[in-house]
């Protein structure tokens, strides 16, 4: 008995093994919008794509988090069934990018804005409030900074926040953010640290004649543990902000907005990250989000054209939509019905370079 | 000779002390080893369970709904799809709270019940059509802030603009509760759905049946494929210098980081075969290579601890080397190869690594159907819900894992009943 139940269950198993190999060459055609790209828009992705799974005869979208230029090259590989119909973004598409997916044969791509994120510095709710610069930013976590004569750098000297402002405490520096991977992170050493790097004169002075050393002197972070890459993960850094007062932390205003009874978020030249303050445009720390479309897939792969309608309705986008309570602060009213409209006429991106 | 005697009796005794003294600090320091470890763990368990417990449970509320005709098909036609059953209920809230005016006042109570309410009466409708224009008492889903406030998760003394409730929400909870329109229960959401973004409306089904179909397809291919090489590096294989090559390559394969199997996963099986993203079906071809080094082991492992004399027996009475293979060193060696092959599945389950490289990271709300839908697995379930921003998911984070361990222990009970049940001993 043994002997033939054991040969048997080694030929079923081959033949399940068989069957399973051939379905899946039978498969073809997609029958469900495919999203990849950033973890930022991803938030706000995947809510839309849902309520439009529920609210439509068409399956729900498949959303997958990339990142902003991980998804962009999947999305950049070809057109057809295989490769991803939209691709979220927090940063706009690069002139790079756009060349590679022409290449690949994508030529006609629809950028879509669909509104601001602020990134904010954060500490716990029990700890003193702090009012910083971005210069004070820069100077706090740049990896080299200004000397005391023009056109010298010196390796990051200050320790304390003292240091960096009389004005402010002396406490340790300390500040968690996101790894270089990902997009918060290229967003906050562009807006915040270079925003900073640019008070200082001879350093501005660089970005005209030496554009690379400007870079490299606003872009780079230090790295003698002043700032801990704490990985993609915020829960994990408002949990870290909660266990140590002196800590701030870096994030999308979506997580303040979440955890508002846990941390704070500092005022940045005098403006504190409010939804508001985001939306008007004041805060200087605050970003677009993006999708990107392929117009060949529209009208081929089912609910795509549906997809895209949700996404840029009035009850997904709008003011008060189902995307602004998640913390996606929303565009103007005439913002929203240019780039609807557009959306709807499926008008191409055009780069100024073009 | 006595007093040499005497000498060497002398030297143990005087020895005694130290060496009795050695004994109980290394048992000591065992002990302290293993306590350390199983403090690990408890606090480990314990916080889970803490945290997710919860998660099992979630708040109801009762609603008196008027599917009213004029606000489901207001010119005349019903059409399900797009049928606005959220106002129906908007009208049971308004008019369970009369007292409520005013704009802001009124989105605020809206927010008390889930989006859920909507389809759920859509259902209901859909199943029965002659509901439409009656008016039906129905427990329909709070809304996720509500169910933290109501289990404790929201400390409701804190001041009112730091917290996701307002005074009026508390106060309307507060009445709901006394009226006896709000309950906790049975979360069954949490096993019959896929992942949503409401915390509320989300569940593991989606994730577990990805998981399921993943680990038909590796067992379907490590399986056989590990049993049968392990049978020919045992039984049939010359040892040469080749044989011991193949042996040293895959003790080191077992030991190989699982992320550089999505890697190939991604290289071979995506871009090379074109099968589709995010399938299980790949999913499981890459968990099962990652699994064979460890079925192969296991199986020669079982195979050598046949005693030689069974085979000679066979030979000896004319059996061919692939009748004594298969009536008696197979079925012997068999519970051992069914062990190696549960610990290898226990250990595919719970990796989420090598799925990142082959797009199974992804919200995918559908429960996957076959081996070629899209599909995520329970690791990556928890890693996706540890991430989001809406506090609900922390206690759904902490149940995904309850589950997912759960379905460890009772794989690695099986492995330990078959060894306990079907071994021999020679």
């Amino acid at each position: 008995m043994a002997k033939k139940s054991t040969a048997k269950v080694l030929l079923a198993s081959a033949l399940i093994s068989m069957t399973v190999g051939a379905t899946a060459v039978a498969q073809s055609g997609r029958d469900y919008v495919y999203v990849v790209g950033s973890s930022t828009v991803y938030p706000f992705s995947t809510v839309v794509a849902e309520r439009f799974g529920r609210s439509s005869e068409f399956k729900t979208p498949k959303v997958e988090s990339t990142g902003s230029g991980g998804g962009l090259k999947l999305f950049c590989d070809g057109v057809g069934v295989d490769y991803p119909d939209v691709t979220n973004s927090s940063r706009a598409i690069k002139q790079s990018e756009v060349d590679t997916c022409a290449e690949n044969g994508v030529t006609e791509i629809v950028e879509v804005k669909i509104g601001y994120d602020g990134i904010v510095l954060a500490n716990a709710l029990g700890a003193p409030a702090v009012s910083l610069t971005r210069a004070d930013l820069f100077r706090a976590l740049a990896r080299e900074v200004p000397g005391e004569a023009e056109g010298e750098l010196i390796e990051n000297p200050y320790t304390t926040w003292a240091d960096v402002n009389p004005s402010l405490r002396a406490t340790r520096i300390e500040v968690l953010g996101p790894p270089p991977t990902s997009g918060t992170r290229d967003a906050f050493v562009e807006l915040a640290m270079e925003g900073g790097c640019k008070t200082v004169p001879w350093i501005k002075a660089l970005k005209s004649t030496d554009k690379n050393r400007y870079k490299a002197i606003c872009h780079t972070i230090r790295e003698d543990g002043a700032f801990v890459e704490a990985g993609e993960n915020d829960n994990l850094i408002v949990q870290k902000l909660e266990a140590n007062p002196d800590a701030f932390g870096i994030f999308g205003f979506s997580f303040l907005d979440q955890n508002a009874e846990k941390v704070k978020g500092a005022e940045i030249d005098g403006i504190e990250p409010t939804f508001d303050a985001i939306a008007d445009g004041s805060y200087p720390v605050s970003r677009p989000l993006y999708f990107y479309v392929k117009k060949a897939h529209v009208d081929v792969i089912p609910g795509l054209r549906g997809f895209l309608r949700e996404f840029t309705s009035e009850r997904a986008w709008g003011d008060e939509g189902y995307l602004s309570d998640r913390g996606l602060i929303p565009m103007p009213d005439d913002e929203r019905g240019e780039i609807a409209a557009n959306v709807k006429n499926l008008t191409p991106l055009k780069l100024a370079s073009e | 000779m006595t007093a040499n005697r005497k000498n060497s009796r002398e030297i143990v005794e005087a020895g005694l002390a130290r060496r009795r003294r050695k004994e109980a600090t290394f048992r000591a320091t065992g002990m302290l080893a293993t306590a350390v470890g199983v403090i690990f763990l408890g606090v480990f368990f314990g916080t889970l369970v803490m945290q997710g417990a919860s998660a099992f449970k979630q708040t109801f509320i009762k609603l008196d709904v008027e599917m009213s005709e004029s606000v489901l098909a207001p010119d005349g036609d019903l059409d399900l799809a797009y049928a606005d059953f959220d106002g129906l209920v908007r009208d049971a809230l308004r008019r369970g709270f009369p007292a409520v005016s005013g704009r802001k006042e009124r989105r605020e109570l809206y927010r008390l019940v889930s989006v859920a309410a909507g389809y759920q009466l859509r259902d209901e409708l859909t199943s029965d059509p002659s509901l439409l224009g009656s008016t039906i008492t129905i427990w329909v889903p709070a809304s996720s802030n509500v169910d933290m406030l109501v289990k404790g998760n929201i400390d409701p003394a804190i001041d009112e603009s730091l917290r996701p409730i307002s005074d009026a929400q508390a106060g309307w909870i507060e009445s709901l509760q006394q009226a006896d329109r709000l309950e906790t229960r049975f979360n069954k959401a949490l096993f019959t759905n896929g992942d949503s973004r409401e915390p509320e409306l989300a569940g593991i089904k989606g994730a577990l049946m990805g998981s399921f179909y993943m680990l038909v397809v590796t067992v379907a291919l490590a399986f056989p494929i590990g049993v049968a090489a392990a049978i020919y590096l045992e039984e049939f294989a010359p040892r040469s210098r080749w044989s011991d090559l193949i042996e040293v390559n895959i003790n080191n394969l077992a030991a190989v980081p699982s992320i550089v199997f999505g890697l190939l996963g991604l290289a071979v099986f995506i871009n090379w075969m074109a099968l589709p993203r995010s399938a299980p079906l790949v999913g499981g071809l890459v968990l099962s290579l990652l699994t064979l080094p460890v079925i192969i082991i296991a199986s020669r492992a079982a195979i050598q601890a046949v005693p030689p004399s069974i085979r000679e027996a066979a030979l000896s009475l004319g059996a061919s080397k692939m009748q004594v293979v298969f009536h008696h060193v197979l079925p012997l060696a068999l519970p051992g190869m069914l062990t190696g092959t549960i610990i290898g599945m226990s250990r595919a389950l719970g990796e989420s690594a090598p799925l990142l490289m082959i797009g199974m990271v992804a919200f995918i709300v559908d429960v996957p159907g076959g081996f070629t839908d899209p599909a995520t697995a329970l690791p990556v379930q928890v890693y996706l819900w540890a991430d989001s921003p809406e506090r609900a998911f922390a206690e759904r984070t902490s149940a995904a894992i309850i589950v997912l361990l759960g379905f460890l222990l009772i794989m690695n009970l099986a492995a330990v009943i078959i060894r306990k049940r079907m071994e021999r001993k020679w």
